[in-house]
């Protein structure tokens, strides 16, 4: 279970988090929506603790994020996978020991059963033969796959994913959400996906959750949140250009 | 005139604050150096790009400076007729100074640059948080290899430079000047003493230690893209620069005053 309590973050002076609360239920898929900048790349950051709230708490399983030594932090992050919004990737490295490196950092299991992980990973994502290329050679959507291979790779119980259907093929982006869904399902891993494609959110969701204005202004059900009431959620799960969102916008102008 | 010191003010007190964050740095490496595992491979891969590499620039350097130094120090010793003399001047200066010095000054504008460009970029791609999210320690992982190969490798490179620098010297001599080649390696050999040769090396293993920790320093230090690289590389660059012609001030004068 991942419990953020009252989560407040401010670069320079702009508050991108807003005593923020969130719980998310062990095993479930929660999509968080939200804004461009709106700070949901942030927030996941703060989950994994790479960055550093200004005040509040995260605890994950009941551990606080924030207290916790480099050595528990490792430890807790290697049952963690995130995927990066750019993928991340290590570009010093091949794709191979980009898949593996949590495998050949931490553990020291055998050249073979090595190889047949990152196999099983990439192929998880659909790309098979690629291990000996670099990640300057693969192109966006490839390495949008790549790095989930990585997170996946290290067998984790809690996925982060930011965007990860931006940028692929619409094929691609079912096949993803296919994944996310059989991981959930089969591996019961929790997984948080923050995603501006509404239809893939309505596919993998458990719970869906709307930041705006560095607060959590919405959470239900993928039917709850299609027939909401709430002006903003409405204008923003339906992509029009007129409502409160684009109001507040006019009248900072 | 308040300005001036307001702006002076500043200046030393940013300057500070950047020597307590590089200090900080080079604790944790520290701690990170004794923690293993610590891969081999790792700071091998960094050593032929930290040594190999530089090899060329740093012989053709030597070898002008040796050259220059030979020709200079010829211009006033024929005044006394003590040509013979230029070998142990060649070769005190450029074990004791030049050497370290010069190896110190490329190795900085070739491979420290290069450590700043990378860690840099990796930052800005948001790399090294994908170090940490995989639960390892960007430290470990990119400034110990860095910090284990620049001290095995300056100390290496600066007596490969004084080796050439020296030869250099000899060419000019034997050929130009009317030196014999068995009487300037008679009188480089008795000039040298080891306590040169230590001094020299040591500032060597310094200077390796300054360029490791400017280097990944300001590379983690990287916002904003492209644009912050470049700048983040230009700084560490003007930065080793300046700190390590400040240390070699300092450590030649230590070393003049407690081995006289
Ligand atoms: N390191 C940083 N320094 C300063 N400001 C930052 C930093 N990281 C993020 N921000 C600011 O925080 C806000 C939220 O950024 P974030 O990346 O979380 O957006 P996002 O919701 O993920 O957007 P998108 O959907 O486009 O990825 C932005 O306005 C950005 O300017
Ligand atoms: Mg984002």
């Amino acid at each position: 279970m991942i419990e953020i309590r009252e989560l407040t973050k401010t670069f320079n002076t702009h508050k991108v988090l807003d005593n923020l609360n969130l719980t998310i239920e062990k095993g479930t898929t929660c999509v968080i929506i939200g804004r461009s900048g709106c700070g949901k790349s942030v927030l996941l950051k703060h989950i994994v603790g790479i960055l550093k709230p200004d005040s509040g708490q995260v605890f994950v399983d009941g551990l606080d994020i924030g207290r916790l030594n480099e050595k528990e932090l490792d430890n807790l992050r290697l049952r963690i996978g995130l995927v990066f919004q750019g993928g991340a990737l290590f570009d010093s490295l091949t794709v191979g020991e980009n898949v593996g490196f949590g495998l050949i950092e931490h553990t020291k299991i055998s050249q073979k059963e090595l190889l047949e992980r990152i196999e099983e990973a990439l192929s998880l994502v659909g790309l098979g033969g690629i291990v000996n290329l670099t990640p300057a050679e693969l192109s966006g959507g490839m390495k949008k796959r790549v790095a989930l291979a990585r997170a996946i790779c290290i067998k984790p119980d809690i996925i982060f994913y930011d965007e990860p259907t931006t940028g692929v093929d619409p094929i691609t982006a079912d096949s993803i959400n296919e994944l996310i869904k059989s991981l959930h399902d089969k591996l019961k891993v929790t997984s948080v996906v923050v995603t501006h494609d509404m239809k893939s959110a309505y596919r993998v969701a458990d719970k869906i959750s709307m930041l705006y204005q560095g607060k959590i202004i919405a959470q239900g059900s993928p039917e709850e949140i299609q027939n909401t009431q709430h002006p903003v959620v409405h204008q923003f799960i339906n992509g029009l250009a007129q409502g409160p969102i684009t109001e507040t916008l006019e009248e900072f102008r | 005139m308040k300005k001036l010191f307001l702006i002076l003010g500043k200046k030393v007190l940013a300057f500070f604050s950047f020597l307590g964050s590089l200090s900080t740095l080079a604790i944790q490496t520290f701690y990170w150096l004794f923690i293993p595992p610590l891969k081999k491979e790792r700071i091998f891969e960094q050593c032929k790009k930290a040594g190999m590499d530089s090899l060329p620039i740093v012989s053709l350097i030597a070898f002008f400076i040796g050259v220059i130094m030979a020709l200079q120090t010829a211009y006033q010793m024929q005044r006394l007729g003590a040509e013979m003399y230029i070998g142990s001047i060649v070769a005190l200066s450029m074990v004791r100074e030049l050497g370290p010095v010069i190896t110190a000054l490329v190795v900085a504008g070739r491979v420290g640059a290069a450590i700043t460009a990378e860690i840099g970029s990796m930052q800005v791609t948001e790399q090294v948080d994908a170090l940490q999210t995989l639960a390892t320690s960007p430290i470990k992982y990119l400034v110990v290899p860095r910090l284990l190969a620049l001290c095995i490798m300056e100390p290496l490179l600066t007596l490969y430079a004084d080796i050439i620098g020296i030869f250099g010297g000899y060419l000019i001599c034997v050929n130009k000047l009317g030196v014999s080649s068995g009487m300037y390696r008679y009188i480089t050999f008795s000039a040298l003493l080891y306590k040169d040769l230590f001094t020299g090396l040591f500032k060597a293993v310094f200077f390796g230690m300054i360029i490791a920790f400017v280097s990944c320093y300001e590379g983690f230090k990287v916002e904003g893209g492209a644009e912050g690289v470049g700048k983040a590389t230009a700084r560490a660059v003007v930065t080793m620069f300046i700190l390590i012609i400040a240390c070699d001030c300092f450590f030649t004068a230590l070393f003049y005053f407690i081995f006289p």
